[in-house]
């Protein structure tokens, strides 16, 4: 498959999701500039983390705005895949291709510090590489990740399979403690109904090597190492 | 600002009257309001070093993989493969106590601009904080605000946050510390200096436009705090990290090209040090126009715009065929650009604005006659070493230990790290927290560096000279307890008001004392920072000569850290007396500051130090903390803690009291935990070096030599309560 990871000025994880996507796959992932218009021949496009302009308007609210989004339209209407990791994720959800919002950390704190991820299901595109149940540890790095949807739309995405992880603890149960940033649902991640959008806050492209602390992101990446 | 140049308002600008006679004799006239301006922060303390300059001279800076000592705008080391690792610690205390969140991140934004204009990637920042008395209401908020505005800048630009000290001490009461590090890679082959040099070269400003903040921030900076310095609020900037983002990428997409003759950052005093720096580093004069500087507000004098220290902001000189490419990569990132002048061979500086010149002035005299001052010092009086055979245990040796990981020099600082990105970029080994120093690999390569910021400030206090030398050897010997090979140092030597002889005598001892070290331990300075005036209604800090040490592992796999695994042999390496003077147990447990610090012995710690490397390197060491604040049982407490398993400890030598032998704060000591205590203590034994077997690891209790037994998991809620507690 081919990833491209799509880079607005501000944005500062590209690196660790090249990093990534490189460690699984072989193969080095095309760097596209926000202001480049073709992303034609992609299978992935990676929408990574960082502070896009500087997040001084809402997260993600400026980015989403950006020419290149058209392109991204296009692409998940071709049915290319999309993932969109912390700021990424904010701005997918800005730009409406997700549901929800997601709203200052509950403790009005910038949040730094690792988290435990339950795989809510393994027959996506992304989590095919994942066991069934399984808790991955994640590394949370954000300000703004607290998932936030009205309840009907909570209903629709639990109904429909569309929450992808979930916030629980190192034994896999949710509880509000494992939910640091107060997340509706626990929710750390979502799908689109065609399940070729995720939207995920912690990063699990962090956790890929073993010297970093951990390999548990890595299946994440393995899935589109094909 | 329509105001007369006299002796009055050049008081007012904090210079002298025999500088300002100085100033008189160079120009030989009256100077414009501009020009008292330029030489009023040129020969600010901040700028010009005067009363720190005839010491600094004392410290090593020299060795073999050193690339760029001090003088540049960062230090740089040869790390192999290639590369340097650039580095600098800064202080940004004055601004931090007035608005703690913006001071604290201009203060990262500052520290970051000196290592990039090097043409190296920052990619770690760490720092050094010292605060006031927790129950002192403002303490909270300082605090708070600090580490938001730490965190705010860091996460942002994108640089991991990887490690730092807190230390609180009533003497910070009014005056907190805030010394931000942060560390570069660069090709070795491709620095960029900041000697300007091609008359007619382009002067060039990048970044974000130029306002009315910050003006005369470096005076303020060099002047003791009142209890009005709430009004100086206005001399504080704003900083901003998204352009500082923009500004490291624009400026290392430009340095991968041959267009940069020089390049400097605009930080303090802006403008005016940038470009007289630059040019007086050369030789050579400039002309500015300032009509042609971007700018944020209208109606700016030249006075305003040479002194504001607006943020983001760098000035270069770049080959003129060169200009065209270089003005499109900044259009790409979308930071202003403009030529506001041009280098001349008249050796002096001349600013002009509409039309008129504002300011002209010859650079070799303002930089060569810059004030240097021999001012007096006073020793400060040596304390006696106290028996610890006559200082009474009334606590026990468990209580005690619960009290001291809940102290807030002691406690868990995880509350702070939480709130920095501390993993950005992907290449962080050891976390804040896991080891002695954080590890960063380097993308790409094997090797990374260790890194860590260190001082006792209390040390210093009762002993500047031995508190200099134990500074300088903690930081070497944090570095070697993760494996790796300590190259060199950056300093940021945090003292009151050096016209006060026992602050100056404090001062020299702290040099005299951090050059013993450097000198022994081949550990040389490249770079640092001198924060003088940190004193608030006439009363002085700790002295506070915070080491920002960097070391290098040829292999990152090889770091250890502090957790310890259990079923393994507890090793302590290094001599034990006993030294409860200046402990925290003195401190915290018997409620005594007193006594002479405990003396560091430059030659055992070279050895230990190079005994426990030579063991990580050989695969023979699991875990591995130094024994600092706190001592041996604190240490061992630490290390149970970072991993959850307990230890079972063996009984203290006869001759040494039991909370001697814990709780002394000997230097030069290490805790291993090894799978074969035999064989490392043979081979301690061979190199000359003390070692002993301690205790073994396991379970989940930490059993005391007396009997006693405490849950790591109490430990753990104790060491968490306080900042938990404070901060809600």
């Amino acid at each position: 498959m081919k990833a491209g990871i799509i880079v607005f000025p501000g944005i500062n994880r590209e690196r660790d999701m090249a990093i990534a996507l490189e460690r699984s796959s072989g193969h080095v992932p095309r760097m596209i500039w926000h202001t480049e218009t073709d992303l034609s021949g992609l299978d992935l496009v990676v929408i990574p983390g960082g502070f896009s302009y500087g997040d001084y308007l809402r997260c993600g609210a400026m980015a989403a705005q950006s020419p290149i989004m058209g392109a991204v339209r296009l692409h998940v209407a071709r049915g290319g895949y999309l993932l969109g990791a912390c700021n990424g994720f904010q701005i997918v959800v800005e730009a409406g291709l997700l549901p929800g919002a997601l709203l200052r950390n509950a403790s009005l704190r910038f949040l730094a510090m690792d988290c435990f991820l339950r795989v809510e299901r393994t027959d996506t595109a992304f989590t095919n590489q994942y066991q069934r149940g399984q808790v991955a540890r994640a590394v949370l790095a954000h300000g703004e990740g607290n998932y936030f949807a009205d309840d009907a739309t909570l209903d629709r995405l639990d109904a429909e399979g569309l929450v992808a992880f979930r916030y629980v603890t190192p034994a896999g149960e949710v509880t509000s403690e494992a939910c640091l940033n107060g997340s509706a649902r626990n929710i750390a991640g979502i799908y689109s109904p065609d399940r070729r959008i995720l939207g995920l806050m912690p990063h699990l492209e962090n956790l890929v090597d073993p010297l970093m602390g951990g390999i548990d992101g890595k299946p994440l990446f393995d899935a589109f190492a094909a | 600002m329509q105001r007369n140049v006299n002796q009055a308002l050049a008081s007012e600008f904090g210079l002298s009257p025999s500088e300002y006679a100085s100033i008189l004799a160079i120009l030989n006239r009256t100077p414009s309001l501009t020009e008292l301006g330029v030489f009023s922060v040129m020969w600010s303390e901040h700028c010009s070093y005067k009363s720190s300059r005839v010491w600094l001279r004392q410290l090593p800076t020299r060795a073999p993989w050193v690339l760029h000592g001090p003088g540049e705008n960062a230090g740089a080391v040869d790390i192999g493969e290639g590369l340097a690792a650039v580095f600098k610690m800064e202080s940004h205390n004055h601004p931090s106590f007035i608005e703690p969140y913006q001071g604290a991140a201009t203060g990262v934004g500052g520290i970051l601009r000196d290592v990039f204009t090097m043409g190296a990637r920052p990619i770690a920042n760490l720092n050094a904080l010292r605060f006031g008395r927790p129950d002192n209401p403002i303490t909270k908020r300082l605090l708070d605000g600090v580490v938001r505005g730490i965190g705010g800048y860091g996460n942002c630009v994108g640089v991991p946050t990887v490690g730092g000290e807190i230390n609180f001490h009533p003497a910070y009461d009014g005056n907190p510390l805030v010394n931000a590090m942060t560390v570069g890679i660069a090709p070795s082959d491709r620095i960029f200096l900041s000697s300007a040099a091609g008359v007619g070269n382009p002067v060039v400003y990048v970044g974000s436009k130029t306002g009315r903040d910050g003006i005369h921030g470096a005076t303020m900076a060099s002047a003791e705090f009142t209890a009005d310095s709430g009004e100086k609020r206005p001399t504080v900037q704003v900083g901003d990290p998204f352009t500082e983002k923009l500004l490291i990428e624009a400026c290392l997409e430009l340095m991968k090209t041959d267009a940069i003759v020089a390049i400097q950052d605009m930080g303090a005093a802006g403008l005016t040090s940038s470009s007289i720096e630059m040019a007086g580093k050369g030789s050579v004069g400039l002309e500015l126009d300032l009509d042609n500087v971007p700018q944020r507000e209208t109606g700016m004098t030249a006075y305003e715009m040479m002194l504001s220290e607006s943020q983001e902001r760098m000035l270069m000189i770049l080959r003129p065929d060169r200009q065209e490419l270089a003005r499109k990569i900044f259009e790409k990132w979308e930071l202003d650009f403009a030529v506001i002048g041009h280098l001349t061979d008249t050796g002096r500086i001349v600013v002009r604005q509409h039309g008129q010149v504002e300011a002209d002035i010859p650079l070799g005299p303002l930089n060569d006659q810059a004030p240097l001052y021999h001012r007096p010092t006073a020793e400060t009086t040596k304390q006696e070493p106290l028996n610890p055979a006559r200082i009474e245990d009334r606590v026990g040796l468990g209580a005690a230990l619960q009290r001291l990981v809940a102290c807030p020099d002691l406690c868990s600082r995880a509350w702070v790290w939480d709130q920095y990105d501390a993993t950005v970029r992907g290449q962080t080994v050891k976390r804040p927290g896991a080891a002695d120093a954080a590890v960063v690999k380097i993308d790409g390569h094997k090797l990374a560096l260790a890194l860590t910021t260190d001082c006792t400030p209390r040390y210093c206090a009762a002993d500047p000279e031995e508190g200099g030398r134990q500074a300088v050897a903690e930081a070497w010997r944090n570095l070697t307890a993760v494996g790796a090979r300590p190259l060199a140092l950056t300093d940021n030597l945090n003292f009151g008001n050096p016209e006060k002889p026992e602050v100056m005598g404090q001062f020299a001892a702290v040099i005299r004392g951090m050059a013993s070290a450097c000198e022994a331990l081949n550990f040389p300075v490249v770079s640092g920072n001198v924060s003088l005036y940190n004193e608030t209604e006439g009363r002085s800090i700790l002295p506070t000569p915070a080491i920002g040490g960097l070391g290098v592992l040829d292999d990152a796999a090889t770091a250890v850290g502090i957790a310890l695994p259990p079923w393994l042999d507890i090793v302590l390496i290094g001599v034990t007396k006993g030294w409860l003077g200046q402990s925290l147990w003195l401190r915290e447990i018997a409620g005594r500051e007193e006594g002479a610090p405990p003396p560091v012995d430059l030659a055992a710690e070279r050895a230990a130090g190079d005994f426990v490397r030579s063991q990580i390197a050989n695969g023979m060491v699991r875990a591995c903390h130094d024994v600092s604040d706190g001592g041996l049982l604190v240490a061992v407490a630490e290390m149970a803690m970072a991993s959850g398993t307990g230890a079972r400890l063996s009984a203290h030598p006869r001759d040494i009291p039991g909370h001697a032998f814990w709780f002394g704060e000997d230097q030069g000591r290490y805790v291993l935990a090894v799978p074969d205590c035999g064989i490392v203590l043979r081979a301690a034994e061979a190199v000359n070096v003390s070692a002993v077997r301690i205790g073994t690891s396991g379970g989940r209790d930490l059993t005391l030599p007396d009997g006693a037994t405490i849950s790591v998991e109490a430990l753990r809620d104790a060491h968490a309560r306080f900042f938990r507690t404070w901060m809600g």
